[in-house]
């Protein structure tokens, strides 16, 4: 908490930016926060609500795994525990990880990076994040309706989702909820594409925009192209239960695997659409605590596009099982994806190496984030080989795969929060109970994913509420369980951490010596951001400002002619 | 504006190419059309971009020498605080409730909806420039 | 070789998945081995000893080329044994024996075309689906509500069955035995029971056991449990698209 690294060097006092202070008579109190458009109290919003979302994802998680720690398990019926798996696997991928990753962290951060007063359509934001507390708040009031809440899983599969399989209000809940935060996804999609294009301070080229807002812009674009898709089927879906249509049914001459195809059409996109942000924040981590550059920046982007351009091509090796798809073409697609991500995993080591890295909260997260990452990311391969997935198809391989990448998500996401909390609040969390946090929330994902490898490989499918055929598998399934409870504590330690370090710690501007524009104004940033901008010639403006004569060089090389230093800038 | 374009048009160009492998082999339709509306997608914006590109002078963003002064002037309009993004949104809210429990539903919904329409293009005219 | 958890399974394909398998685990541990070292070494030996600014290099073309170019390499090798073992598994050679699967919430039944032979059951009634070892079996797959997934472990192998699609594949044990099988698709309430077994035979054995199904008694069996479907069949329609290979 002491060692503040920051070094201000007496640089000249550069030029003022446009967006100047403005005195605002708005409205005080509930309203002030219902009338809010200022970025960073709506992505203050959204993290406070999203993380609700993960403590609510996180209780039906626990149940699930205390409900499978015996092998006839009783602590919930068949029925509940098919509502419980598909609300814990919708309210973490629709209303948790997603509105975190481009709502969250993203609103507050992206305008700060590149310089910007704000977003650029305000009040479109404001309505991103209400559509979105109201598409949560009708998805989990399901549970309050008499049939309960949807439970035909979080893919919603037809014909299993039709009217006759799942008749019921929950099931419409589900629908209606997620045509709202699907909107609210594509408003925000449509908002960060614009604040990229022509927000950016002067000399903020797009090669010298930090990774997270290179990777906030590409998720930008994969939301445009993959959430439409969604939304219309989802209206296709509601047609078909009340309004007669017959799209995904066989009756009336329908086809059930256009569903698969249109889900996972944005399904996969979304895999990236969740992970892209989680990628930045560690890159932005793990150059800012090794006090280097990004290594290989450029490749980095181009990883990033090509991850892009990759997932739109791979949607149905989650369909090789139906029989019905062109399987070379989406297996040799998804092996594909493995070279970038690949490529990003490199670039990350080579950003530690021969760096100083600080083991703050942040960079243990980053790293326990690289850790889990490879894990998920090696048994993902498997998945892309249409043999190997029909042997591990619906089994807990696939589930203890997604479970080792989403949680290297939420690792991130705990990385970002620890890094990027100081400037949206002012102030510091404390980091013995952050580092303590940390231990249980890595140990505790590996003992919670581990298990669940081998249990797919044993034969134990997903969604079971029991497996009395085979009581062998209580033992791995206990420790699973184990496992779930330390990721629990960690969660109770993090709430802990933010009770015991309210206002305590006061951060400063720039209290980890920083690499970007969002470091050179003040914690917590003023109406529409900054006072001043320093000169940009790189993609580490604060740094550069910081720290004059260690510009970024190639290997080998003086640094790049565009990195010189601001007073000696020739203007063309 | 020349970056952003080619981003664009790459990724179309990139989902054209896909679309033309996908549609030779498979045996469905569904998802070459999604691929090619994917195209689409990027290559309009992309091809509206690069057009503006090669027909204006460099913005300051994307002039690696730019200096801050460079920027000076308004940059758009951001309205301190409104209340008609809660307003449209709690509209929404109970159209789709009406998907749920009924059509009267839809009754406080779009007079919401159509109500933070107005109210809001009246607001968005008087302006709150930066 | 190490197994890396999975078993050979009981039958041909079994066999040849089970070894791709193998060759997948043995490249990600190699690759998943050296970058965790990689990872640890960095983690370990560059930790932060004063408020030194280390040399702030940032490209290296010829070592990013090198990483870019090896996964590209192991990528295509890894396509190329998928493809190997993926057209041994989607082949269709000459089958002697035919039974069709049909799938319903939440049961199975079993028939064999040119015989009386039925065999039905509901959830934990465990129908028995029996066949002769070193036989190409053709099974056609197909649901009669929602979708299903057909998965037997100790064949390595599973597949939807989906209303109105015929799926199609063939299986050849190659040791006799009973092996458990188990819906994987999430169908409805009592998913988590919907289980069958698999009895791997001796062809005389299967003669025999088709014969019972002759006799009078067992016909008016067979005929019991028909009707007891019938109402699951008269949902089912006459399938439009059928499958054989995933690559068609």
């Amino acid at each position: 908490m002491t060692d503040l690294l920051e070094a201000p060097a007496p640089a000249p006092i550069p030029a003022p930016v446009p967006a100047h202070e403005e005195e605002h008579h708005g409205p005080t109190g509930i309203l002030k926060w219902m009338t809010s458009t200022d970025h960073k109290v709506i992505g203050l919003s959204y993290t406070v609500t999203s993380v609700i979302m993960l403590v609510i994802g996180g209780i039906f998680a626990e149940i699930i795994r205390v409900q499978l720690s015996t092998p006839n398990g009783s602590l919930v019926s068949l029925a509940q525990y098919n509502e419980l798996f598909t609300m814990h696997g919708s309210v973490m991928i629709y209303l948790f990880a997603g509105p975190f990753a481009f709502g969250a962290l993203a609103n507050i951060v992206v305008p700060l990076q590149i310089g910007a007063p704000d977003m650029a359509f305000p009040r479109l934001n404001a309505m991103s994040y209400w559509l979105y507390l109201f598409g949560s708040i009708t998805m989990l009031s399901g549970f309050f309706t008499a049939g309960g809440a949807a439970n035909f899983g979080w893919v919603a599969y037809a014909p299993l989702s039709n009217s006759i399989n799942t008749p019921g209000a929950g099931a419409d809940l589900w629908i209606g909820g997620l045509l709202l935060t699907g909107f609210s996804a594509i408003f925000t999609g449509v908002n960060l594409c614009a604040t990229v294009f022509y927000l950016r301070a002067p000399g903020m080229t797009m090669f010298r925009m930090p990774i997270f807002t290179w990777n906030l812009m590409v998720t930008a674009i994969l939301i445009l192209l993959a959430f439409p898709v969604l939304t219309a089927g989802l209206v296709m879906l509601y047609c078909d239960r009340h309004f007669g249509t017959h799209i995904f049914s066989v009756a009336g001459g329908g086809v059930p695997v256009l569903w698969q195809h249109i889900f996972w059409f944005w399904g996969h996109p979304e895999v990236y659409i969740l992970a892209l942000p989680f990628f930045g924040m560690v890159t932005e981590i793990i150059a800012v605590f090794s006090r280097k550059p990004v290594f290989g920046y450029k490749g980095m982007v181009f990883a990033t596009l090509s991850i892009a351009a990759l997932s739109l091509g791979v949607w149905a090796h989650h369909m090789f099982t139906t029989g019905v798809v062109l399987l070379p073409f989406f297996s040799i697609m998804s092996l594909l994806i493995a070279v970038p991500t690949g490529i990003k995993m490199f670039n990350w080591i080579g950003t530690m190496w021969r760096g100083e890295i600080w083991f703050s909260t942040a960079m243990l997260m980053a790293i326990g984030f690289l850790i889990t990452f490879l894990v998920g990311g090696l048994t993902g391969i498997y998945l892309a080989s249409p043999p190997l997935d029909f042997f591990t198809h619906d089994t807990y391989f696939v589930v203890a795969h997604f479970h080792s990448i989403v949680m290297a998500l939420v690792l991130g996401g705990m990385a970002g929060l620890y890094y990027w909390g100081p400037k949206i609040t002012g102030y510091l969390l404390n980091e013995t109970i952050g580092k303590i946090q940390f231990w249980f929330l890595f140990i505790g994902t590996q003992v919670f994913t581990i298990p669940l490898y081998i249990l797919g490989l044993e034969g134990m499918p997903r969604r079971v509420a029991m497996y009395a055929h085979d009581p062998q598998w209580k033992l791995l399934n206990d420790v699973s369980t184990l496992g779930a409870i330390l990721i629990g504590v960690s969660t109770v330690l993090f709430v802990v951490n933010i009770v015991v370090s309210w206002k305590k710690y006061p951060a400063g501007d720039n209290p980890w010596d920083a690499h970007t524009l969002e470091w050179f104004t003040t914690s917590p940033p003023p109406h529409h951001n900054f006072y001043r901008l320093p000169q940009i010639r790189s993609e580490r403006p604060t740094w550069d400002y910081n720290h004059p004569g260690h510009q970024a060089a190639p290997h080998g090389h003086h640094p790049a002619p565009d990195a010189v230093p601001a007073d000696e800038v020739p203007v063309p | 504006m020349k970056v952003e374009a080619k981003i664009l048009l790459g990724l179309g160009l990139f989902f054209g190419l896909m679309f033309a492998v996908y549609w030779r082999w498979s045996i469905e339709d569904a998802g070459g059309v999604m691929m090619f509306a994917g195209m689409l997608l990027c290559l309009l914006p992309g091809s509206y971009y690069y057009w503006w590109s090669r027909r204006m002078k460099a913005r300051p963003e994307d002039n690696p020498y730019a200096t801050q002064t460079q920027g000076a002037g308004v940059v758009g309009a951001f309205p301190g605080s409104s209340i008609w993004p809660f307003t449209m949104a709690f509209g929404a809210f109970f159209v789709v409730l009406a998907l749920v429990f009924g059509v009267w539903f839809l009754v406080p919904g779009l007079f919401l909806m159509v109500w933070a329409m107005f109210g809001g293009t009246a607001e968005g005219r008087r302006g709150g420039k930066v | 070789m190490p197994s890396f958890g999975a078993s050979p399974g009981a039958t041909s394909s079994s066999r040849s998945v089970f070894h791709l398998w193998q060759w997948f685990s043995i490249g990600a541990v190699i690759v998943g081995g050296i970058t965790l070292l990689l990872i640890i070494w960095a983690v370990l030996r560059y930790r932060r000893k004063g408020d030194n600014i280390p040399k702030q290099s940032q490209y290296h073309v010829p070592l990013e080329t090198i990483y870019t170019i090896i996964p590209i390499i192991i990528v295509f090798a890894l396509f190329a044994g998928t493809l190997v073992v993926e057209n041994k598994e989607t082949a269709n050679p000459r089958t002697n024996v035919t039974i069709d699967v049909l799938a319903f919430q939440w049961g199975w039944k079993f028939t064999y075309p040119g015989s009386n032979a039925l065999v039905y059951g509901q959830t934990t009634q465990d129908p028995v689906m029996e066949f002769p070892v070193n036989t190409n079996v053709h099974i056609n797959l197909r649901s009669s509500d929602v979708i299903h997934g057909f998965y037997v472990h100790a064949f390595n192998f599973s597949r939807y069955a989906l209303p109105g699609v015929l799926n199609q594949f063939t299986i050849r044990a190659q040791s006799t035995g009973t092996y458990f099988g188990q819906c994987t698709q999430l169908c409805g309430l009592y998913h988590s029971l919907m289980w069958f077994r698999v009895k791997v035979v001796s062809q005389s054995q299967y003669h025999a056991w088709l014969q019972t199904f002759n006799n009078p008694t067992a016909e008016a069996a067979a005929k019991a449990a028909a009707t007891a479907t019938k109402q699951q069949l008269s949902t089912l329609v006459p399938s439009k698209q059928t499958s054989s290979h995933g690559d068609n």
